[in-house]
């Protein structure tokens, strides 16, 4: 191990960028850690030492042209008013309080801004500029150039500002515990020892002021309930808002009435705190990964403008404006937004945002390229045959949008309980009703009444939002982030899990590296090594990386053929190394491994063979799925890996390989059609996006949590991946939490009816019932999950 | 005990102002990030935008002196 990277903390490798006696990894890392040095801001490693990004490619080129575009600008800017402009930029890197610090002293590094300012947990950055002074662009290429590179994406030309729920939440328990503080306070008296001999007037003085305090929450702050109890109602459904607002209706009208005959203060106080904490629970579910987006589409990854050709002039036109016909370049790492035919260049074609597959595709001129991939080398020209929204991969990504209905999620075990609940309270209410109207007709009314409030299903509300609240925060801490807490009940019903393989089960990054033939001596490795340095491609590199050899010599003559393979002298002798055919001139024999093949001086010494690298953890997981769940593997890839799949997997599961997107998608549809089938499908890239969609609950795998990802239920670290079976199967513990925690709030429920049966349901019963049952639920939902999460993940 | 009607009201006319204050806090945003506004304070305010330029070089070798010490520590 060398030294650690100044700036982004890691290895530096055997022959660190020394900058000012320091180490640098890269020439990248050096340059940012200069431009602070110069700018007085190396406070920066001072915050946090070691605290950069690394950004493998710092080539900005003129990738950011489409900023000086009006109609794109326009988009972009929050607001732009008297020469001053303001915008909201994305930024994933944004990860530590240096950060924070870097990013507000922007001013220093350009005098145009005027202010900017981070907003940590949306990991966005807020500038405020002066146009005259700095272009949008000009801020985008400082913040890229110190690695800070912003994400600009077509969906955010659309933003639409939804109503913010957090703070109308927020807003909303803040009312809810005003109220119930204060109401506590007048409802107190009664309870303690001679209550009773309390005078007239406090009565009614306290009555009353509780009774205006009240009207906000019922009125304000539990108005969400009675919206869900309604939508479920005219669907013809039964959900637990159901009984929450037939609860908080009773509780009001009956202490309305006890305040306004002057009978007695009422139960304002256990209606207050019930809204209350049913608010919190709200607040504790919803509270979730606010940088993370679940729900993107196509336009998540495209960028927002391309370079089109007009009468032999390029300009930068918004992606939208793209039409049939018309002639676009494609820069190097450029992605390609529209299906379109390649007329002039050499395309070498990465799919691996579509297919998690990172070896370029090379494309002969004439050739149609879908949408999503991204080039490789340098600039080609094409046609574009469809429009965006028409081009194959969005058209897979846009059906069936409206997919995972609410009848899913209507199954759930609480609205399940929530129907028979209301059903048996009903009764129980009406019989007691009943039977006091036979024996004592004044207690009747009074006995119903009490039923209902005693019976309102607050700890019951409270049981899932807590428990699967809690877990989706102790899987968030072990980097498996979900993006509701329903999909906690759905991983529970699983027992049928698609894997793709390319890039979920394997690492895209890491390729293994054998060589076939002759054993080769040092000398031989470090020409190849040296030759492999000078070329970008993958397999270069990946060979490059699997010889240990540190001493390069130098290459003369290097040439570089696409899609074939690279030639040097070294020493004096001819080096060839590419395909078959390139080094050997025989055509292609018919393998499906990637081989290449190295022929050095005057003979062929053998190939290397490409193989893919499992992730680590993998045995364990299959392992512990193949248990009780049905598994498949579906893959994009030829079947040249299965002998090793089997390995893992068995002889005995479906494995399909050449699978296209589409057929991925009908597959999970195929599987879907016997209804007690619940499948899981785990992948990576965008031709998983179909089969994401269309299974029960869907996982994307993912290096980089920030920036790419499917629409999705859920995202896992890549480097977690060891852990997916401890993930699924506490979905197991966290549902027999809520079972008992159910138990313990139908016990309570139980006690309560005795004493409302009976028509004895006094204000301070139910004031000591109902935050008692709450806590107590809350509390052991909490801790124990805490507990096993600890010990099961 | 009348006392007590005037205690209340006062009660309440506090807490009203806490509940007032609480609004104000969720609707300037203040709850919108809670890790950043916890680091920021404790961020020194050397850097500026207006230093005239003299002075940058003068803090150059201040702000070197300030980082050995940082590290020795």
């Amino acid at each position: 191990m060398g030294q650690s990277c100044v700036h982004c903390g890691e290895d530096c490798g055997k022959n660190p960028v020394i900058y000012n006696e320091k180490p640098f990894c890269c020439h990248g890392c050096k340059t940012v850690f200069q431009i602070l040095n110069e700018k007085e801001l190396d406070q920066y490693y001072r915050i946090q030492p070691m605290s950069g990004i690394k950004v493998e490619n710092t080539d900005i080129g003129d990738k950011y042209d489409y900023l000086d575009n009006e109609e794109i600008l326009e988009q972009l800017l929050d607001f732009s008013d008297g020469g001053v402009s303001k915008i909201n930029l994305f930024i994933p890197g944004i990860h530590c309080a240096s950060c924070i610090w870097l990013l507000e002293n922007l001013h220093t590094l350009n005098e145009g801004v005027v202010h900017s300012f981070v907003n940590f947990p949306k990991k966005t950055l807020s500038i405020t500029f002066r146009n005259d002074e700095v272009s949008l662009r000009q801020i985008v290429e400082l913040l890229a150039s110190i690695h800070y590179v912003p994400e600009i994406t077509l969906d955010q030309l659309d933003k639409k500002e939804g109503k913010n729920y957090e703070k109308d939440l927020l807003l909303k328990i803040g009312v809810a515990g005003f109220s119930l503080l204060n109401v506590m306070l007048y409802n107190f008296p009664e309870y303690l020892p001679g209550g009773d001999l309390l005078e007239d007037l406090f009565i009614k003085v306290f009555g009353w002021m509780s009774f205006i305090l009240a009207l906000p929450v019922v009125f304000y702050s539990a108005s969400d309930y009675y919206m869900s109890a309604f939508k479920a109602l005219k669907h013809k459904m039964v959900n637990i808002d159901i009984p929450i607002t037939l609860g908080i209706f009773t509780l009001f009208v009956q202490s309305s009435y006890d305040i306004i005959s002057g009978n007695g203060i009422g139960y304002l106080d256990s209606l207050v705190g019930l809204v209350f904490f049913l608010l919190i629970g709200k607040w504790y579910q919803g509270r979730t990964y606010q940088a993370l987006s679940f729900e993107r589409d196509y336009k998540s990854y495209f960028p927002v403008a391309v370079t089109k050709i007009v009468e032999e002039k390029t300009i930068s036109i918004p992606i939208k404006n793209l039409n049939v016909n018309d002639r676009i370049i494609i820069r190097n790492q450029e992605l390609i937004p529209a299906d379109a035919k390649l007329l002039k260049g050499n395309a070498n074609i990465d799919y691996s945002f579509v297919t998690g597959e990172s070896m370029p595709i090379n494309k002969k001129e004439g050739e149609i390229i879908f949408a999503g991939g991204r080039q490789v080398g340098s600039s080609i020209e094409m046609e574009v045959i469809k429009t965006v929204e028409q081009s194959y991969l969005t058209q897979l990504w846009n059906q069936d949008t409206n997919k995972k209905d609410t009848s899913t999620r209507l199954n759930s075990l609480i609205n399940k309980i929530s129907e028979y609940f209301t059903v048996i309270i009903l009764l129980i209410g009406f019989s007691a009703g009943i039977y006091w109207l036979i024996y004592d007709s004044t207690l009747a009314i009074y006995a119903f009444t009490s039923v209902l409030i005693i019976a309102c299903p607050c700890a019951l509300a409270l049981t899932v939002p807590f428990t699967f609240g809690s877990t989706l925060r102790a899987f968030g801490r072990n980097g498996f982030y979900l993006k509701n807490v329903d999909i906690i009940e759905h991983l529970y019903k699983i027992n049928n899990i698609v894997f793709d393989k390319t890039g979920t089960l394997t690492i895209n990054s890491k390729v293994k590296t054998r060589f076939i033939g002759s054993e080769l001596t040092l000398n031989e490795q470090r020409i190849i090594k040296s030759v492999c340095a000078h070329s970008s491609h993958p397999l270069s590199v990946a060979i490059f990386n699997s010889i240990d050899i540190d001493d390069l010599i130098e290459i003369d003559d290097f040439k570089e053929i696409p899609s074939l393979g690279i030639s040097a002298i070294v020493e004096g002798k001819k080096v060839n190394i590419g395909s078959r055919k390139f080094v050997s001139g025989k055509n292609e024999t018919e393998t499906k491994a990637t081989n290449v093949f190295v022929f050095i001086d005057d003979k062929i010494l053998g190939h290397y063979t490409l193989g893919n690298i499992y992730r680590e953890g993998l045995q364990e997981v299959i392992h512990g799925f193949a248990k009780d769940k049905k598994l498949y593997l579906l893959s994009g890839d030829n079947d040249s890996e299965r002998k090793n799949l089997e390995k893992y997997f068995g002889t005995e599961t479906t494995m399909l390989f050449n699978q296209s997107p589409t057929d991925k998608k009908e597959f999970i549809k195929k599987i879907k059609e016997d209804k007690n089938n619940h499948v899981l499908m785990i992948g990576d890239g965008l031709n998983d996006a179909g089969a994401l969609m269309e299974s029960e609950v869907g996982l994307t795998v993912a290096d980089d949590i920030f920036s790419f990802s499917p629409a999705c239920e859920g995202i896992i670290e890549s480097s977690k991946f060891g852990k997916l079976y401890n993930f699924i199967n506490f979905s197991k513990i966290s549902m027999r939490v809520v079972r008992a925690s159910f138990v313990i709030s139908f016990l309570y429920n139980l006690i309560g009816l005795f004493f409302a049966v009976q028509g004895i349901l006094s204000p301070i019963i139910a004031a000591i019932l109902m935050p008692v049952s709450s806590i107590s639920v809350v509390a052991f939902a909490t801790f124990s999950i805490n507990y096993f999460s600890k010990r099961k993940i | 005990m009348s006392i007590i009607v005037v205690l209340i009201i006062i009660g309440i006319v506090v807490a009203g102002g806490f509940l007032g204050g609480f609004i104000w806090a969720v609707k300037s945003g203040q709850y919108d990030d809670t890790y950043s506004p916890a680091v920021r304070m404790l961020f020194d305010d050397t850097t500026t935008p207006d230093i005239p330029t003299e002075k940058k070089s003068s803090k150059k070798t201040t702000n070197k002196t300030d980082n050995s010490i940082e590290t020795n520590k």
